[in-house]
C-alpha cells in the first residue's frame, strides 16, 4: 500500500473552512453596524494570519485605541496558536458551515489567551512547533536551527499563503523525511518511500513520532448536533506525547497508536502498550509506556488484576470520534499514511478526540 | 538511564514521578516550617478519573518582596531560617512591594526533561506581565539568558491549567544536566534523587528561586555542591 499519497496531502493543503466573522457589538461604534464579513480559513493555517483580510471590513467603525486581536466561539476565546482545522474540528462535532466567529480588536483576554501581536506571534510558535518535531523525531533541533534565512522566509510563506509546491521544496532540508510502514523508521524522501529504497534512512532516528491530542470530553447522548457548544477550556485536555511503536510484529494501525497514548480509553480485549514493559527496562525512550499510569504501573507486573483494572475504567468512558483534517479515519488504517499524509506542516499530527463518559461512572 | 558516561541529561516519565516524591520529601525535611512542594496529581481526561499517576509539583504563594531603595532583591517566607518575616504584615505595610509567585514543575514528553512554569501576581491577585515579573528576577539573570542559549523564557499555555503561564523552555535542559553530571559516578537511583534539586538549582537562578543548600547534603557527591557557585 502506498504509505505517500500526493493525492492526499493536496486535499488537505486545499482545505479551508468557511467563515462567517462577525465584529463583537461592544466595538460597533456606527449605524449602521458592518455586516459579517466571509473568509476562507486553511485548515493548516492560523486565525491571526486572516486578520489583514478581516480589518478593512471593520476599520472605520472601531472605536480608538490599539488593536489587539482576538477570536472567540459562542464566548469562548479561541486558542490563537491552534490551528484553524484543528479548532473547528474540536469546537463543531457537528460542522457548522460557515462557522460563525467573532472577532475583537480590545479587551485581550490575557488571562485565557497567550499574547499574540499578528503575524510574527503566529510564525514564533510555528517554528517552535516544528524545533520541537525535530527534536522528536532527530533527537535534536539542529535540522532547524541551521536552516538558511532564504529557506526560513519560504518555509513561512508557504504556510501564511498555502502553498504546497513551495513548501515541498523546503522540506527535504529539514531533514525529517517520510515514516514507514513500520513507524519506527523515517525514509529521507517521499519519492524514495514510493520506490521503495531501502539504503536511505535518516541518521539518528529516535522512532517518536509527534503527535497532539485535544480531547473533549461530551455528553454521552447519540447525536452528535445535540452536543452543547464548548464553555470553557478546562473541559479539553491537551496531550502532547510522542507515539513509538513497540509492537513486534503487525501493522501499527491508528488504533495501536491511539491505544499507546490512551490505553484506558480501549477495551480490555487488546492488550496495553504499557503492560509488557517492566519497570527496569534500560534506555532513555520509554516515555509512553507512563502513559498507562504510575498508578497503574504497580499493577503492571501481574496480568490478571491489570486486566481487571483495565475493565474498570474501559467502561468509564468511550471514544466517540476522532477527526484528522476534518476525516474521520478507520481504525484500521496505518497509522504511517495518517502520518505521513495528514500531519501538519509542523509535522505533528493533531488529532481531535471526543469521548464520553459512559453511564454509571463517577 | 543508562550509565552515567552514556547518559544524555534527560529522565523518563516515570523516574520523573519519582524524583518528584523524593523532591518534595526532602524539602520538607530540610524546611519542615516553609511552604512544602506538593504533588498534583491530574487525570489525563478533564472530568473523569482516567489516567491516574500523571501529574506535577506545585509550590505556590511564595512572596517576593522587592525593596523599594535599591531594588535588592530579598525573599521572605523562604529559604533562610532566621528571616521567617510574616508575609502577611509586610503586605499591610507595604502594598505595592509585595508580589507573590507559584511554581509547578512539569515533564515534557517532547523533550524528556522537567519544565518550569510560574507566574507571578501583585497582592490583589492581579497577575504580573512578563516584563513585570523579570524585574524581579534576581541581577545576574539576564546576563544567564543572554550568554548562555540554553535556555529562554516565554509564555504558553500551562498543559493542564490550559491558562497562559509564563516558562524556561525546555529544549537546552538536556545538554546542561549532561554537562552538570558529567563529573558524577552516580548510580541510576542516586541520579534520580538529585535530578529535580540539581535541575532546579540552575533553573532557579534565573527566576530568582533559591534552594537552601541543605537539600544537596546528605546526597554523596551532589553534581551542584561541586559544581556551583554561591549565588
Amino acid at each position: 500500500m502506498e504509505i505517500c499519497s500526493e493525492e492526499a496531502v493536496k486535499y488537505v493543503w486545499e482545505g479551508a473552512i468557511p467563515l462567517q466573522i462577525h465584529l463583537h457589538e461592544s466595538e460597533v461604534t456606527t449605524l449602521p453596524p458592518p455586516a459579517p464579513v466571509l473568509v476562507l480559513g486553511y485548515r493548516i493555517g492560523y486565525l491571526p494570519l486572516l486578520i489583514p483580510q478581516i480589518k478593512p471590513h471593520f476599520d472605520s467603525t472601531l472605536p480608538p485605541g490599539v488593536d489587539t486581536v482576538w477570536f472567540d466561539y459562542k464566548g469562548v476565546p479561541l486558542k490563537w496558536y491552534i490551528p484553524t482545522g484543528v479548532l473547528f474540528d474540536l469546537l463543531c462535532p457537528e460542522p457548522e458551515r460557515p462557522w460563525n466567529l467573532t472577532v475583537h480588536f480590545r479587551g485581550y483576554p490575557g488571562e485565557l489567551l497567550t499574547p499574540c501581536d499578528g503575524e510574527e506571534a503566529v510564525k514564533w510558535s510555528f517554528i517552535n512547533s516544528l524545533k520541537e518535531a525535530a527534536y522528536i523525531i532527530n533527537g535534536n533541533c539542529k535540522s532547524i536551527m541551521n536552516m538558511s534565512q532564504a529557506d526560513q522566509y519560504e518555509l513561512w510563506q508557504s504556510v501564511l499563503n498555502g502553498t504546497l509546491e513551495n513548501y515541498s521544496r523546503v522540506v527535504p532540508r529539514l531533514k525529517l523525511g517520510v515514516l514507514r510502514e513500520d513507524c519506527k523508521m523515517r525514509s529521507i524522501s517521499r519519492s524514495q518511500q514510493v520506490t521503495g529504497e531501502t539504503n536511505d534512512s535518516l541518521p539518528n532516528q529516535t522512532g517518536r513520532i509527534p503527535v497532539r491530542l485535544y480531547i473533549r470530553n461530551v455528553e454521552d447522548i447519540d447525536d452528535l448536533e445535540g452536543i452543547g457548544a464548548l464553555d470553557s477550556w478546562e473541559k479539553i485536555s491537551y496531550i502532547n506525547r510522542p507515539v513509538e511503536n513497540h509492537d513486534e510484529g503487525g501493522l501499527f494501525t491508528l488504533r495501536r497508536a491511539m491505544e499507546s497514548l490512551l490505553p484506558e480509553l480501549f477495551g480490555p480485549s487488546s492488550p496495553s502498550p504499557g503492560e509488557s514493559k517492566t519497570k527496569d527496562e534500560a534506555g532513555g525512550e520509554d516515555g509512553d509506556s507512563e502513559t498507562a499510569g504510575g498508578a497503574q504501573d504497580a499493577a503492571a507486573g501481574e496480568p490478571p488484576e491489570a486486566a481487571q483494572q483495565e475493565t474498570h475504567t474501559a467502561q468509564m468512558a468511550r471514544i466517540r470520534l476522532i477527526r484528522v483534517q476534518g476525516i474521520v479515519p478507520g481504525w484500521d488504517t496505518p497509522f504511517a499514511w495518517v502520518v505521513n499524509n495528514l500531519s501538519h506542516p509542523d509535522f505533528f499530527l493533531h488529532v481531535c478526540v471526543l469521548v464520553s463518559a459512559s453511564q454509571g461512572s463517577h | 538511564m543508562a550509565g552515567p558516561h552514556k547518559w544524555d541529561g534527560t529522565i523518563s516519565g516515570l523516574d520523573f514521578c519519582e524524583a518528584a516524591r523524593t523532591f518534595s520529601q526532602r524539602w520538607k525535611e530540610v524546611n519542615p516550617t516553609l511552604t512544602h512542594w506538593v504533588w498534583i496529581p491530574r487525570p489525563m481526561i478533564s472530568g473523569s478519573a482516567i489516567g491516574e499517576g500523571v501529574g506535577y509539583l506545585s509550590l505556590e504563594n511564595m512572596c517576593h518582596q522587592r525593596s523599594t531603595e535599591d531594588l535588592v532583591v530579598s525573599e521572605c517566607c523562604t529559604a533562610d531560617e532566621e528571616q521567617s518575616v510574616d508575609c502577611a504584615t509586610l503586605a499591610q505595610n507595604d502594598n505595592r512591594g509585595i508580589h507573590f509567585y507559584d511554581y509547578h514543575i512539569l515533564y515534557n514528553f517532547s523533550y524528556n526533561v522537567p519544565v518550569l512554569y510560574f507566574r507571578g501576581y501583585q497582592y490583589d491577585g492581579q497577575p504580573l506581565p512578563l516584563e513585570r515579573v523579570k524585574e524581579d528576577f534576581p541581577p545576574h539573570s539576564s546576563s544567564i539568558l543572554k550568554e548562555s542559549r540554553w535556555t529562554f523564557l516565554t509564555t504558553e499555555d500551562h498543559p493542564f491549567l490550559r491558562r497562559p503561564w509564563h516558562m524556561l523552555h525546555p529544549c537546552g535542559t538536556r545538554d546542561w544536566m549532561k554537562l552538570l553530571f558529567s563529573s558524577s559516578h552516580l548510580s541510576k537511583s542516586e541520579a534520580v534523587r538529585q535530578y529535580l534539586p540539581s535541575w532546579l538549582s540552575v533553573v532557579g537562578q534565573v527566576v530568582g528561586f533559591n534552594l537552601p543548600l541543605a537539600i544537596h547534603e546528605g546526597l554523596s557527591s551532589s553534581p551542584v555542591t561541586n559544581w556551583m557557585q554561591p549565588s
